[in-house]
């Protein structure tokens, strides 16, 4: 399961659209082992197309090294489908290398209405997961008082 | 000529969890020769018939070797060569 606050949420969907018919991409770095989203670094797609993305190899240095100093992970890998739906490609699965990330995947072929989904993926293998979208963290889901919110 | 060479998470499994690790050579592919004999398997993670994976990216330095000769990139004696997973798909 995939815990994200909206607000993240929003700004991929954001990014998505306005960088549509091309793929947009990015990466959301949380605390290394947390396992939450926190800051979110939209990406340039080095192939600028409608129907692949790759990162640009120097600002992947450069933004993985601040990760690394900040003992960050990439908690969350998005890119957008542009014409297809949200589900992880051929060429998705073959680069998927991070047991640990959450790869998002948000369609924006509709223009009214997007798709946004999230998978493992683990030595080929493709597991969606569910997305509960927060408004904060801290009081994900507040309820009664004797219903502790930790996860 | 000892260069430090970074080892990105997924690849720890072959350098015993080590973050960084030395080697040496006077080109990269020198340089990853020299790891996977302290380092078996990692080779094979990082080269594929002759070139480099296209699932990972190499940096001397800060430069991507892809556009610096590749396997032949040339390293001097304290460069620092960074591996990290390409993150790319359609």
């Amino acid at each position: 399961m995939l815990l994200i606050r909206r607000d993240l949420v929003d700004a991929m969907v954001a990014h998505a659209r306005r960088d549509h018919p091309d793929e947009a991409c990015g990466v959301i770095a949380g605390p290394e082992g947390s396992d939450r989203p926190e800051r979110l670094i939209e990406m340039a797609n080095a192939e600028r197309s409608p129907t692949f993305y790759r990162f640009d190899s120097s600002e992947q240095l450069r933004v993985w090294r601040q990760m690394d100093a900040a003992d960050e992970a990439p908690v969350v890998i998005y890119h957008s489908h542009t014409a297809t739906e949200a589900y992880p490609s051929r060429t998705d699965i073959s680069y998927a290398s991070e047991p640990d990330t959450h790869y998002v995947l948000v369609s924006t072929r509709d223009e009214s209405q997007h798709e946004l989904r999230s998978y493992r993926i683990v030595d080929g293998l493709v597991t969606e997961e569910p997305v509960d979208v927060v408004e904060s963290y801290m009081f994900a889901h507040t309820g009664a008082d004797d219903v502790p919110d930790c996860r | 000529m000892a260069v430090t060479v970074s080892i990105p998470t997924i690849l720890r499994t072959h350098t015993g969890g080590e973050k960084s690790v030395d080697a040496t050579g006077t080109t990269l592919a020198e340089v990853i020769d020299d790891l996977e004999a302290n380092h078996a398997g990692l080779k094979g993670r990082l080269v594929k018939e002759g070139t480099l994976h296209r699932f990972v990216n190499v940096y001397v330095n800060d430069e991507d070797v892809r556009f610096s000769g590749g396997l032949a990139a040339k390293v001097t004696d304290g460069d620092n060569v960074t591996i990290l997973p390409a993150v790319a798909g359609g």
